[in-house]
């Protein structure tokens, strides 16, 4: 579980809705995938992602192995104060993660 | 990081059919020939509560090509009154080995209730979205989805 890409838009007015993606470079192995020698691949999914913006948590989600390798979440902010947004995440392995975008909000 | 194109290729009839909010409370959705498929998981997490089937918006392509990444768009358009604001989204598949697919969860009123995401699909199915407001209010809405190639997901 390594890298994650975010993006927010470069221009921000205060109190406009704006548009946040997360793209997460993780496998989500189902568990039900076997290596050639008949051996199944343990499931090992992200399980909980949180987004903070300036401390505040303003998103979350709770994966399944249902959601595609490589998760990919887009969702929306209102945007008050500039500052960052935290990404955290932990998979079934215990692996946590994170990644920070910076806001930059006129205005 | 490459943009998400924003022509995905969701149908523009479903869109126009799920976004008729103003239109009687049908239930959007095509259904397959043979019969009317359940979401267990749905009906389980709804149980006996009163559903609204207007007003949520589950945009999921008519018939995807790769189960292992499908495209889905769930949105709620506001205005949202205080106190019923859309505190989270459940999304059920009829057929994957986990029907719960994900949960959305929106611990601040936020102003725009719009999420994207790409999920596996074990096979042809229904899927079904659940929007939960702050007044314990539910949202519902349903997509039926031809799957050419499942996601292997079963090990086979």
């Amino acid at each position: 579980m390594a890298d994650a890409r975010i993006q927010v838009p470069a221009q921000i007015r205060r109190g406009d809705t704006f548009e946040v993606k997360i793209l997460i470079r993780h496998g989500m192995e189902t568990g039900y995938r076997l290596t050639d020698d008949g051996k199944q691949i343990p499931r090992n999914v992200i399980r909980l992602v949180t987004c903070r913006y300036n401390g505040t948590e303003v998103f979350r989600i709770e994966p399944s192995s249902g959601i595609a390798a490589n998760p990919l979440f887009t969702f929306f902010v209102t945007a008050r104060d500039s500052g960052e947004l935290v990404f955290e995440w932990v998979d079934d392995a215990g692996e946590r993660a994170s990644e920070r975008a910076a806001v930059t909000v006129a205005g | 990081m490459k943009n998400l194109p924003r022509s995905l290729p969701f149908s523009s009839r479903r869109r126009a059919l799920l976004a008729g909010a103003a239109a009687a409370p049908l239930l959007p959705f095509h259904a397959r020939a043979q019969d009317n498929p359940e979401v267990q998981a749905y009906k389980a997490f709804v149980g006996a509560r009163a559903v609204r089937t207007e007003r949520l918006v589950l945009d999921i392509p008519r018939i995807a090509d790769n189960g292992n990444v499908v495209p889905v768009r769930i949105a709620m358009p506001g205005p949202f009154l205080p106190g019923a604001e859309v505190k989270s989204i459940h999304l059920f598949s009829e057929k994957n080995p986990v029907p719960q697919m994900a949960v959305f969860y929106f611990p601040l009123p936020l102003a725009r209730v719009e999420v994207e995401s790409r999920v596996r699909l074990a096979g042809t199915q229904r899927v079904a979205a659940v929007a939960t407001m702050a007044d314990g209010s539910l949202y519902s809405a349903m997509a039926d989805i031809v799957v050419t190639v499942s996601a292997c997901i079963d090990g086979t």
